[in-house]
């Protein structure tokens, strides 16, 4: 029933696609040529860091999407899948998700989302880009069972080509309902892009996570908590390194 | 106002920073006047809780008066006597629901942090490093309470602070350490620590029906302490624990032990020194588990561990085969204290219990510094230490002599 959608999209075994492969190889192969050339050490870090990456290469698992934990799908595309428990009813919670434009109040990478025709099949998304740009693109619902899912794609035209799904399915007991959020998205530049993005900073696995976080705290206690403007005996760099930790993860 | 500011390893300062202010509709100003010093406050001084950050007020145990509500506080009124939890619910979320409290799942603002560290976040906790949400704590004149109708709970008439003051944390958690000894009619408890938390566990094991208790320490006035509280005592320092345990209950083995002790355990022998080396390193572990081993080889076949001592990340040399061929239950956690104060506020109303009897020093907060430091050492004789935001310094009442109970 509902989860088509995934089937036709496996998660490729490798997380690293066959640019990438062909890239860091040739880089592997590269370093272990130099370290010919060099004796003690440093011949043999340059070494062994060029036959990692061949290695790598050769079984399609990149070092930075290892780290980074980028997952792509046979096609090249970046999936993220997340869920959260919130506890209310599926009725409540679907409401407020069909109606895109509370998702800015939530997911804090979206500028604003416009709803563009009487039913809100289409909508109009802006996002926040890195170095302060923006990214805009039209969307349509293309699937909506009340209560139960809603999915959603980006139009032609989209600089970042995406579509999402979101499930409320009731939660044992008396725990309220579970939100399983998926998304796909083709990014610029590939996976090879994402993992790039990922390791500066802009991580969509996280983001979401987020956002889900922040969405459970709006409905359940009507705020997400702060420290922010809090007194502290913090002087100069202190007042940084708190910054550091102070609702980054969160808000 | 003044605060205790964390400023490294070892060193605590007071320190005039800006009065807190409300920063969500949700928020209470509490006007702080009377806090204490708790062993896991003894752990951040150490250096032994990631994520402080020099300049973080400290202190988790405290209550004070109401001098300022946000919008959206509706049960809670400026004037209102409290006592504030030391874990932070939101009151509405599965967790809160069930009385779980200190795993609350929306209280805490860095959860990711958590998560990295523990699987998943527990609540947000006054004063105690940003792992548990960098809330500026209350060993200060006032302090910023959030979430102010489900966690500031008003101070009956006729108690005195003191009296209400160990609520908020220690005389909470000593509880919960026995009600998770799961303690039945004929029992004998092992605890592991006399320490505040310790003795309390101690009144409140004997409170829940257990026959005999046994304490263990090293500290002659804790011990004396732990005696006039009912129980037996053990000083490590001068006997076998383990053969003396299992001697004095029959070769059986307590049914149930209680680590009352946590992250800092003293050890002798080759296991005590690699620990103290390898933690000392921040990284091949982080918690020296001496006396949750001890407690675990220990416990008779079939009891149960109860650890209401803080730990923090990794801690090495579990006797898992013990725990596991002896059939142990193990039962932690940070406490639930809002689940417990009808309850213990019921004990101390009624005189059953007078856990003013565990203060041993009073002072100004100007006197942090010193206060950390005899109680860190147990120099003085120093079980607890009660500070006065608003004393000045040397002017408080003197200290009573501890008096046999009951």
């Amino acid at each position: 029933m509902t989860r088509k959608d995934h089937e036709q999209r496996p998660q490729s075994g490798r997380n690293s696609s066959p640019a990438e492969r062909v890239l860091f190889g040739g880089i592997g192969a590269g370093l272990i040529a130099l370290s010919l050339g060099q004796r003690g050490q440093v011949g043999t870090l340059l070494a062994t860091g060029g036959a990692l990456l061949v290695a790598g290469a050769a079984m399609g698992q990149g070092l930075g999407e290892t780290v980074t934990g980028v997952r792509r799908t046979e096609d090249d595309q970046i999936k993220v899948e997340k869920a959260i428990t919130i506890g209310m009813g599926a009725d409540e919670l679907y409401a407020f998700w069909r109606n895109f434009e509370n998702l800015p109040r939530f997911m804090d990478h979206l500028e604003s989302v416009k709803v563009q025709d009487g039913e809100g099949q289409r909508s109009h998304w802006v996002a926040k880009a890195p170095v302060g740009t923006s990214v805009e693109w039209d969307a349509e619902i293309t699937a909506d069972e009340p209560g139960r899912r809603i999915a959603w794609r980006s139009l032609e035209g989209a600089n970042v080509p995406n579509e999402g799904e979101v499930e409320f399915r009731p939660a044992p007991g008396d725990r309220g309902t579970e939100i399983h959020v998926s998304l796909t998205y083709r990014p610029p530049g590939g996976t090879l892009g994402a993992t790039v993005a990922r390791l500066l900073g802009e991580d969509p696995n996280v983001q979401i996570e987020h956002d889900l976080r922040r969405l459970k705290r709006l409905l359940e206690v009507g705020h997400i908590p702060t420290t922010e403007g809090q007194s502290s005996g913090r002087k100069g760099a202190m007042k940084a390194e708190a910054r550091m930790y102070d609702n980054r993860r969160t808000s | 106002m003044k605060a205790v500011v964390w400023q490294g390893v070892n060193r605590v300062s007071v320190e005039t920073v800006p009065d807190p202010q409300i920063l969500q509709p949700t928020d209470a100003i509490v006007r702080v006047t009377k806090t204490a010093i708790c062993g896991s406050d003894l752990h951040l001084l150490d250096g032994y809780v990631p994520s402080m950050v020099h300049g973080d007020i400290v202190g988790h145990e405290f209550m004070g008066e109401v001098v300022e509500v946000g919008s959206e506080v509706r049960k809670v009124k400026v004037g209102d006597r409290v006592i504030v939890p030391f874990p932070i619910a939101c009151g509405k979320c599965w967790y809160c629901q069930k009385g779980l409290t200190s795993l609350c799942d929306n209280s805490n603002p860095n959860p990711g942090l958590a998560e990295k560290f523990w699987g998943y976040s527990p609540a947000g906790l006054y004063g105690y490093s940003h792992i548990t949400g960098g809330y500026a704590g209350g060993q200060a004149q006032f302090a910023r309470t959030v979430y102010a109708d489900a966690n500031l709970f008003k101070v009956p008439d006729g108690l005195t602070d003191e009296q209400v003051l160990f609520l908020t944390d220690i005389f909470p958690t000593g509880f919960m350490g026995a009600e998770h000894c799961q303690i039945e009619p004929g029992d004998v408890v092992a605890v592991f620590g006399a320490g505040p938390v310790g003795l309390f566990g101690i009144a409140s094991a004997f409170l829940l029906g257990a026959e005999r208790v046994i304490a263990i320490d090293r500290f002659p006035e804790r011990l004396e302490m732990a005696r006039t509280y009912g129980a037996e005592t053990i000083n490590y320092e001068e006997e076998n624990v383990f053969e003396l345990l299992k001697e004095m209950t029959g070769g059986r083995g307590p049914d149930s032990v209680m680590d009352a002790v946590g992250l800092e355990a003293q050890a002798h022998g080759m296991l005590g020194v690699a620990d103290a080396v390898k933690q000392t390193t921040r990284v091949l572990e982080s918690d020296r588990p001496h006396a949750l081993r001890a407690a675990i080889m220990a416990c008779r076949k079939g009891g149960t561990v109860s650890v209401p001592g803080v730990y923090g990340g990794l801690a090495d040399k579990i006797p898992v085969g013990a725990f596991m061929n002896k059939g142990l239950t193990m039962k932690t956690g940070q406490t639930h204290v809002h689940r417990y104060l009808d309850r213990l506020t019921g004990y101390i109303q009624r005189g059953e219990i007078d856990p003013t009897r565990i203060i041993t020093h009073r002072l100004s907060l100007e006197e942090a510094p010193h206060a950390y430091e005899i109680f860190k050492h147990k120099h003085d004789g120093c079980i607890k230490c009660v500070l006065d935001p608003w004393a000045d310094p040397g002017d408080h009442e003197p200290t009573p002599a501890p008096q046999p109970q009951g």
